[in-house]
């Protein structure tokens, strides 16, 4: 093991680019293959120890887990207190659940644990919830019941808080967005916007083509053809964090070639294989529209079951209504209504630029976007029916998770009791 | 030096971030009691300023704001067990030398009850007796000087959250009742 070690170690200075493919000791798993020749991103050197690999994950997902409330967060398994739960299960450790390198063990969620693995520390829980009595724990983590990090929408009193809602709210009430103009833009005054400009965001809040392209015309040495990422981040960092996070970016973020159609594990237009991403690739440049951005953009790479099936599905029907101006702003739902959200924070309301960041487990869906027009039982039920997940949510759940009527249940029982 | 004198100076460790592992076996001779007094000093102190001040003011005699337990979905204040609980984990999160954590024998969450051996001898005699106990234990590879404070009903807002809470398993607590326990863990060499 030592000797892998230190020739992994010898790899990551000596190898560069494709070389490196040779010193994989396995498959990466879909959240890392993108940057599996970015050795350095999780070891971050040549002999690392557990936790400077610890900090690696935590250097790419921390926040996110900050954010979702981590339910099992590594501070719970530090608590001396627990070390005999630690001694069954470490996981003070990302790793211990999620090992990389280990396809034929790696199932779903990149976990490469057999799924039963709550039965660890939760051996009793049917002493506390009769209702889980012969459960089998391979369920636990079913759509719709817990998630080890993330129970923001699976908690007990928010299913009990949403118990009787209906599947369909009565006004849907998508965000607006904040004008980025307001919110990003430095204040930058224009003379005259050039042809073809006119009527762009960018021309409208005054921002100049050197503000973009560094120099002041093209055939300036400093002038920039295809903007980075980074020149975009001048003004909107927060959606270019977003995307440097996402699986859409994070080639980019990790200082490699940007990411290609091509590239990825899920099936992509034919056409679009050498399409590399960056910000201008779904804004297209100059117009910025974010129409396009929300459906257009994504469909003219993805060609998976569920993308495919967009075009016939309600929510589409809706979004050409809004388009259109025949149903009112915020009733349509696009590909980015669902996969880039709309988050508020203060009297602000952004686009989350990483559309991966509700997406595995699919029930991190529920609060960000599912709610806003549907009732909670509803949502858990539809995206706990993988065929309905496929088409497009083409037709009603035929699938009924039983997590509310178990909280239900259970405050009914309590209340009967006392 | 004094007591006094060694508290204060551990006060002052506190306040400049030094490592409390580093105090425990600092030469100066502070004993791993009088580190987890003075550490539980701060904290018993803290929690009931923001119980008093700020939660039971602003909820219980203002009507400004209530607490709840999902106070980030409700927009409210987190309960001063929440409050606590969120410094103990940034504490563990900081590798700082000792743990602590708030148990009782009637705990809302049942993950809070006494789980080890000690815990379980302690929580009972400091609910009892109202006063601290203290001892050593081995939990997986390591020695731990624990201490054990009584938690006590402080405010109104302390005993009507828990005799109300649907998970609690006891509803009759009055102000001045020991409602549970503060319990610190130092690491010790065995």
């Amino acid at each position: 093991m030592v000797t892998t070690a230190a020739l992994i170690g010898l790899g990551i200075t000596a190898f560069r680019g494709d070389q490196r493919t040779a010193l994989l000791p396995g498959a990466t798993t879909h959240g890392h293959y993108q940057i599996e020749l970015s050795c350095e991103s999780c070891h971050t050197a040549a002999f690392t120890s557990a936790d400077e690999m610890q900090q690696a994950c935590v250097d790419c997902h921390g926040e996110e887990l900050s954010v979702s409330e981590d339910s099992h967060p590594k501070s719970k398994f530090t608590d001396p207190r627990n070390a005999s739960r630690v001694a069954r299960l470490d996981a003070r450790y990302c790793v211990t659940c999620h090992t990389e390198h280990r396809p034929e063990a790696t199932a779903t969620m990149g976990l490469s644990l057999p799924d039963d693995y709550c039965y660890q520390c939760h051996l009793d829980v049917a002493d506390e919830r009769p209702t889980h009595e012969g459960l089998g724990f391979d369920t636990c983590a079913d759509a719709g019941c817990h998630n080890f990090h993330d129970n923001r929408a699976l908690y007990e009193d928010f299913l009990v808080a949403h118990s009787l809602e209906t599947a369909n709210h009565p006004i849907a009430t998508v965000l607006t967005r904040s004008s980025l103009a307001e919110a990003d833009a430095p204040p930058v005054l224009v003379d005259a916007p050039p042809d073809g400009w006119t009527g762009s965001a960018h021309h409208l809040e005054g921002t100049l083509c050197a503000d973009c392209h560094d120099a002041a015309s093209p055939t300036d040495a400093g002038w920039i053809e295809d903007v980075p990422p980074a020149k975009c981040a001048d003004c909107h960092e927060q959606q270019v964090t977003g995307f440097g996070t996402g699986r859409h970016g994070m080639r980019w973020a990790a200082d490699l070639s940007p990411m290609t159609a091509g590239e990825a594990r899920l099936p992509m237009r034919n056409e679009a294989a050498d399409r590399q991403l960056d910000c201008s690739t779904c804004h297209t440049s100059h117009r910025y529209d974010t129409e396009v951005a929300a459906v257009d953009a994504c469909l003219g790479c993805h060609d998976d079951e569920h993308s495919r099936a967009y075009a016939t599905s309600p929510h589409a029907e809706l979004w050409w209504g809004e388009v259109s101006g025949v149903l009112p702003e915020g009733s349509g739902v696009s590909c980015a209504t669902c996969h880039l959200p709309r988050v508020a924070s203060g009297d602000r309301v952004r686009v989350q630029h990483n559309q991966n960041d509700n997406l595995r487990p699919n029930e991190k869906m529920i609060r960000s976007v599912c709610v806003n027009c549907h009732g909670v039982g509803f949502s858990i039920d539809a995206l706990a029916d993988r065929a309905l997940v496929l088409g497009n949510f083409d037709a009603a759940p035929g699938v009924h998770v039983e997590s509310i009527t178990m909280a239900t249940g259970r405050l009914s029982e309590r209340e009967r009791t006392e | 030096m004094t007591p006094r004198i060694l508290l204060a100076f551990v006060a002052a460790l506190c306040v400049t971030g030094c490592s409390a592992k580093q105090a425990a076996t600092a030469p100066t001779g502070i004993s791993p009691q009088q580190m987890a007094d003075a550490l539980h000093a701060v904290m018993e102190s803290d929690r009931a300023i923001y119980t008093k001040k700020v939660v039971n003011r602003l909820q219980n005699e203002e009507n400004v704001i209530k607490a709840s337990e999902h106070w980030k979905d409700e927009q409210a204040l987190p309960l001063p067990a929440q409050m606590f609980r969120m410094g103990a984990e940034m504490v563990a999160e900081k590798d700082a030398g000792f743990t602590y954590s708030l148990l009782s024998p009637w705990p809302v969450n049942k993950q809070n009850k006494p789980k080890t051996p000690l815990e379980t001898e302690g929580v009972g005699k400091v609910v009892e007796s109202g006063g601290n106990f203290y001892g050593e234990e081995t939990l997986g590879d390591q020695a731990y000087f624990t201490a054990i404070y009584p938690d006590t009903a402080v405010a109104p807002a302390c005993v009507t959250c828990h005799n109300e809470h649907k998970d609690s398993p006891r509803t009759d607590f009055n102000i001045g009742d020991v409602m549970g326990a503060v319990v610190i863990r130092i690491p010790v060499d065995s």
